[in-house]
């Protein structure tokens, strides 16, 4: 592996195969071999399997390394003790001291080799790591070293720099497996000893199905049919119509505004408006025409770099504006400039590479191989703007920008949706339309320089545009700006792109990516759980064409997708995380989904595609509490009234210094930066967001206005809101439980511990029914009840 | 074993487990093993679990202490905008003496100056228009605005060293709060509702009240992240207390809905998730049982603590008439008393205002009133109730101001830019020493004795709860983050 380091660039992309396939193969034989007992990491509590046979550096030395050894001894040149690193063979192996009479690491001779000796050590002077590090070493830990070292001390490259392979496909089960995902996961589950669960019921699927790929529950009437309908296609076709609806592509959306950081405010200090919407609606657009994922993110990077581009090319690269901008007044503005474009490089790294690329800022990397050097030659790609670290006036729109007229409407831009934004007339009257942040280079580029310590005012050696070498050299014909990037980024060889995105659509239906940290590929990030699964499907992603469709579809064919989702006991003891998919995983909805849920089954909501941000109910004086005096349209929360408050919560407006609250608490990004990841939490805050928001309130009783419309006995009237709420049937027993509550609503009803009047006036919608209709109050309270239900909030 | 049984045993691991995977936050989730309804989880110092208690409180990550703490909790009262040391606490006479000359460039020393100041041709210096006392057995210079203040000067610390990087509001006061001065970390607030817990079941470890000064109402704004919880799971995010209908955000039952509905709505609820639970097995259907129980306990718990209704005349009259008007500084003070009562961890107050660019001598004058009486009998009634000895009470503001003018000089007024070399704040409570620390030059822009950097506050804080700030950290995107980034010094000179 060595070697490498020495071959000329064509000769170790020839060699680096090789290398591959060796390491694929690792990976399924090691996975083979850790069996056994397990024991307890005296240092993190986490179970272990005993020290295995043959010690793998990718899975089990190197996150040691990585996690206590590289801060000192790693790729951060600066920061190396004693001159040695650990983080390649040739530091690993050099002779140390003055008579050069020591070496860290002897190849099968743990007793000669002095990282074993200092591990061991109890001598505060000599000890590894170091007492004042606050780091340690478990007995395990130490046990794999040694083994390791005994077995040869191998290195092997990260697994992650290594372009994807394609991989042999196991031998299906005959009696379980859809396609090819099912034969991996199934391999897998075999080695670890367990089985795949049954599939899940029909009416379980079709709402997991409908929540993965639009963010909404089917309606009672789609359940039904979809139940009793006998064609054995009927799950393929709802499928392919569910990714053709505008819903998915909203719902597609609105995790991509989160990786985007987008938001409707500046998000420093006074926090004033900006109009990024239209950048928004692009995205949508780009969803529902399910553009190939190159595209998608090419245009977002460098459209306005594409030859001709067109209006909407240089619209999608508002992606690189959505950052946060100061308009605080007395800022040193090259310090927020710096800011910017580090945001829009650190974006970058996350969103595409899954590397922590702002870790190099202020030194080399501690656990990847990412310079310094590197992180600004990234940075240099996108810091030449002719654009301003300081806004003074609020109603400016940073430059630079672009105008959308309502001319455009007629053009590439007729997914915009115009009509109720606030006309801009110029001095003849005329609608002048829109200026949106985009992205425009200088015709001279800015000169960039590595920053001491990363600090705006302490340029030090001038930097070119360049890609970490480690990860992809950037090839000498592709132009030297963003667009060359982009290229690079969709380069054949690529090792991470693919990935990467892969990875985050498997994290949508899975809950987690094969890649646990979908953040992070380096070295500190997890391992894939299925490593031959995650490059079988980049490459089925990447050479099919990057269309997002199919890749979806593939995955919700699968068997492993359609399973059950209860867990058994062996599978529970076996697998607790649920990392080897024995089971279809339980996920809370996201806050997004579980505003919309409600807001779709009641029918309230309104299901206009795009234009300006809402504002729907939010606790009055938010806003006015913490703003300052920089006064202007955020300021002070107005809601709005009438359709506005019940579009999809993608559309809330985002104050990015007091977001949406509810939002906030079901975990929802704050938009201050890129987040490709969302935790998924269980607070009191969310019970009392469920049981006491207006909107909660007023979905229910409108959700049981439609029920009564719908069916006339109360039994039925209840399972239809059920079904409505869950996607599932009513048990008896829970028939029976539905039914206890009504009767003991309407007993609260009728000792007044309720008020009807009050009650049901919640909410802005008109009322149907008489106010002191006792029997439509339970109905309604029960509704309440089940919409905080959590079968309501989980897609099971 | 019967196989309902197994799961329930098993749960109790899934619950941690479950959590920790689908949050990637590795044993960060520890800390709130009770609030999932589940016993919690004793731990290590380093975040080790050792074994299982039920029914024992909210429990912190870090289990055991680092070493033995002198306070259990911190009541912090931050004046945001840059209170003006040179009013308040550190005394320039020599200001006054060359009212008007330059500011000379041997004591600039190539500071960095705001926007709003770099462009004048002339940093006429200014001296305070208050006058100043020394007070206490170790004494400290405090200034005519502050009478109340001066009474407890033998309870407080003064420190006129303290000194940061950061030059504008927003920066310096996330710098304060988070350690980093670009959003996106947890506020210290969360740190330690991570890391210690809580000891109160019923309300949440990490609390916050805001108030707007008198002295510029249209000030500086605030910026709901500066009790955000970063990376940390959401638990641990600061929870607002607010002078409004609901006092925490969706506290009040709907409109026309009593408690006994509330109540039986909850049972039929629980009743029903059982149901799923049975169906699926899944330990997270439990834990959300828990934290309706927890929100419907929450319901009686903060509407107890913030009705102030009994509080006795004296108390009152050492608050001050403010006291009485929900949402300004002084009823916040008495909150921040009756929380720590409740053994809250950590309250977080902001009083906004202290930004006086212009206008200085007129507005300053109505922010030390708005906070000099009320934070003064915060001080004393914590300690006539024995808790002074074990809460550590700081004020103070993101930055300091200059020791010139912004803007016109003129006989009665002026004006005084950001100054983040210099500025003071103080601290009171356990294992403080009362008296005065740090020193400034004649010209009150130079330290020139015991600085104090952000940091070392942060690591100070922390020390005095009985943790080593650099071994508090939390792996995020393989990375082990601290309050104090990477630096941060104990400031042991003050501490008793």
């Amino acid at each position: 592996m060595r070697l490498l380091y020495y071959l000329s660039k064509t000769q170790a992309a020839t060699a680096k195969l090789g290398v591959l396939f060796s390491i694929i193969l690792l990976f399924v034989v090691v996975a083979c071999q850790t069996k056994g007992p397990k024991i307890k990491d005296v240092n993190t509590g986490m179970l272990l399997e005993k020290v295995p046979d043959s010690v793998d550096f990718t899975f089990h030395v190197k996150p040691i390394l990585s996690d206590r050894c590289f801060k000192c001894h790693g790729p951060d040149k600066n920061a190396l003790q004693g001159s040695l690193s650990l983080h390649t063979a040739a530091g690993a192996y050099m002779a140390l001291g003055k008579a050069k009479d020591r070496q860290a690491l002897v190849p099968f001779k743990p007793e000669a080799s002095e990282l074993v000796v200092r591990i061991h050590s109890t001598d505060p002077i000599t000890q590894m790591p170091p007492p004042e590090s606050n780091l340690s070493l478990s007995e395990y830990e130490k046990e794999v070293l040694e083994k390791w070292i005994a077995q040869g001390g191998n290195y092997q490259e990260h697994w992650a720099f290594s372009p994807p392979t394609a991989e042999k496909v196991p031998n299906l089960n005959p009696s379980w497996g859809a396609n090819e995902i099912d034969a991996f996961v199934y391999k897998k589950l075999l080695e670890k000893g367990l089985d795949p669960s049954e599939a899940a019921s029909k009416e379980v699927l079709l709402r997991r199905v409908f929540l993965d790929l639009t963010g909404l529950p089917p309606s009672p009437e789609t359940v039904k049919a979809f139940v009793s309908n006998t064609d054995p296609n009927a799950y393929d076709k709802i499928v392919d119509s569910l990714l053709s609806t505008a819903d998915y592509a909203e719902h597609m959306a609105s995790e991509w505004l989160a990786i985007s950081r987008y938001a409707d405010t500046h998000g420093y200090q006074d926090d004033f408006e900006r109009t990024m919407w239209p950048w928004r609606d692009w995205v949508i657009h780009a969803f529902k025409e399910n553009m190939p994922y190159n595209t998608f993110v090419t245009y977002q990077l460098a459209g306005d770099l594409l030859p001709n581009p067109t209006k909407e090319q240089i619209l999608a690269t508002g992606f690189n504006r959505n950052h946060k901008i100061t308009f605080e007044g007395g800022v040193i503005p090259e310090e927020y400039r710096v800011e910017y474009v580090e945001d829009r490089a650190n974006t970058f790294g996350t969103a595409f590479l899954g590397m922590t690329m702002e870790c190099a800022r202020c030194h080399d990397h501690k656990y990847d191989p990412i310079s310094q050097k590197n992180h600004f030659e990234l940075f240099s790609f996108f810091n030449n703007l002719d654009e301003k670290g300081l806004v003074s006036d609020r109603n400016e729109v940073p430059a630079p920008t672009m105008r959308i007229t309502p001319e455009d409407q007629k053009g590439v831009l007729a997914f915009l949706n115009l009509q109720e934004r606030q006309k801009m007339p110029d001095n003849n009257g005329i609608d002048k339309g829109m200026e949106i942040m985009v992205m425009q280079d200088m015709p001279i580029a800015r000169k960039t320089f590595i920053l001491n310590r990363g600090a705006y005012d302490q340029p030090t050696t001038e930097v070119f545009p360049n890609t970490p070498e480690k990860i992809l050299p950037f090839p000498e014909h592709f132009p030297k700006n963003r667009l060359g990037l982009s290229q690079w980024l969709f380069a054949e060889e690529h090792p991470l792109t693919a990935r990467v995105a892969v990875n985050r659509i498997w994290q949508r239906f899975f809950g987690q990516g094969l890649v646990a940290s979908s953040y992070d590929f380096g070295n500190q990030g997890s391992l894939p759980t299925h490593p031959e699964l995650l490059d079988f499907m980049a490459l089925k992603f990447k050479d099919g064409g990057w269309d997002l469709h199919k890749i979806m579809r593939f995955i919700v064919q699968s068997d492993t997708y359609k399973q059950n989702s209860a867990v058994s006991e062996k599978a529970l003891q076996l697998d607790p995380e649920n990392k080897w998919l024995a089971r279809a995983p339980r996920l809370r909805l996201s806050a997004e989904s579980i505003r919309d849920q409600a807001l779709a089954i009641s029918g309230l909501l309104v299901r206009k595609i795009g234009g300006p941000s809402v504002k729907p109910y939010q606790p009055e004086g938010l806003w006015k509490e913490t703003t300052g005096g920089g006064g202007g349209s955020t300021a002070n929360y107005v809601p709005d009234t009438g359709a506005s408050l019940y579009r999809k919560s993608m559309y809330t407006f985002w104050k990015r210094t007091v977001p949406p609250p509810s939002m906030l608490t079901f975990d929802a990004s704050n938009r201050d930066l890129c987040s490709v990841k969302s935790q998924q939490t269980n607070t009191p805050l969310q019970a009392l967001v469920l049981l006491n928001d207006p909107q909660i309130i007023e979905a229910s009783r409108v959700l049981a206005e439609k029920a009564t419309k719908k069916e006339t006995k109360v039994a039925a009237q209840l399972a239809y809101i059920y079904l409505a709420a869950t996607g599932q049937f009513t048990t008896k027993k829970v028939a029976e439980q539905l039914l206890a509550l009504y009767h003991d609503m309407e007993q609260q009803v009728l000792e007044e511990g309720v008020l009807p009047e009050a009650y049901l006036g919640i909410g802005e919608k008109e009322r149907s029914f008489k106010e002191k209709d006792t029997a439509f109050t339970a109905l309604s309270l029960t509704a309440h009840t089940i919409l905080n239900l959590d079968l309501t909030i989980t897609r099971s | 074993m019967s196989e309902k049984k197994i799961i329930e045993e098993r749960s109790l691991q899934l619950n941690r487990r479950a959590f920790l995977g689908k949050t990637a936050l590795g044993i960060g989730g520890i800390g709130l093993a009770s609030l999932l309804g589940t016993p919690y989880f004793n731990t290590t110092k380093n975040g080790v679990i050792t074994s299982a208690t039920p029914n024992a409180g909210v429990k912190g990550s870090l289990g055991g202490l680092h070493h033995p703490a002198k306070i259990k909790r911190v009541i912090y009262l931050f004046q945001s905008g840059g209170p003006s040391q040179l009013e308040l606490f550190d005394y320039k006479p020599m200001l006054n003496k060359r009212r008007g000359e330059d500011l000379p460039e041997s004591i600039r020393n190539g500071q960095r100056l705001t926007g709003m100041t770099s462009g004048q041709d002339k940093f006429p210096l200014v001296g305070s228009q208050f006058n100043f006392k020394q007070y206490g057995n170790n004494p400290a210079w405090i200034s005519d605005l502050l009478p109340y203040t001066a009474k407890v000067a033998d309870d407080i610390c003064v420190i006129n060293s303290m000194y940061t990087e950061a030059i504008n509001h927003d920066p310096a006061v996330t710098f304060f709060q988070t350690g980093s001065q670009q959003p996106g970390r947890p506020s210290i607030g969360s740190w330690l509702s991570y890391g210690l817990g809580s000891e109160n079941d019923n309300l949440p470890a990490f609390t916050v009240l805001l108030s707007r000064g008198t002295g510029r109402p249209n000030g500086q704004p605030l910026y709901t992240r500066l009790w955000g919880n970063g990376f940390l799971h959401s638990l641990h995010q600061g929870v607002q207390f607010r002078a409004a209908k609901d006092p925490v955000l969706y506290l009040n039952d709907p409109d026309g809905m009593n408690k006994a509905t509330k109540r039986n709505m909850l049972d039929h609820l629980a009743a029903l998730n059982d149901a799923g639970y049975e169906d699926y097995g899944d330990p997270e259907i439990k834990s959300r049982i828990a934290q309706y129980e927890m929100a419907y306990r929450m319901q009686t718990s903060v509407p107890d603590v913030i009705s102030t209704e009994k509080e006795p005349d004296y108390i009152y009259k050492m608050y001050g008439a403010d006291a009485k008007i929900p949402g300004t500084f002084a009823a916040n003070c008495l909150l921040a008393r009756r929380l720590a009562e409740k053994d809250v961890r950590f309250i977080q107050l902001y009083h906004m205002g202290w930004d006086q660019h212009e206008n200085l001598p007129g507005a300053i004058a109505k922010q030390a009133k708005d906070v000099d009486q009320a934070s003064a009998a915060l001080i004393m009634d914590l300690k006539q109730r024995g808790l002074l000895e074990d809460t550590l009470v700081v004020w103070g503001g993101e930055f300091g101001r200059t020791n010139y003018s912004q803007g016109l000089l003129t006989d009665t007024n002026y004006g005084r830019d950001h100054h983040p070399r210099s500025f003071s704040m103080y601290l009171a409570g356990g294992g403080i020493k009362p008296g005065l620390y740090g020193k400034t030059d004649d010209f009150g822009y130079n330290i020139v004795e015991n600085p104090v950097h952000v940091h070392d506050f942060q690591a100070t804080m922390l020390h005095l709860l009985g943790i080593d700030h650099e071994k508090f950290t939390y792996k995020h995107q393989g990375r082990r983050f601290r309050l104090t980034d990477v630096e941060g010094k104990i400031v042991r000179d003050i501490l008793s």
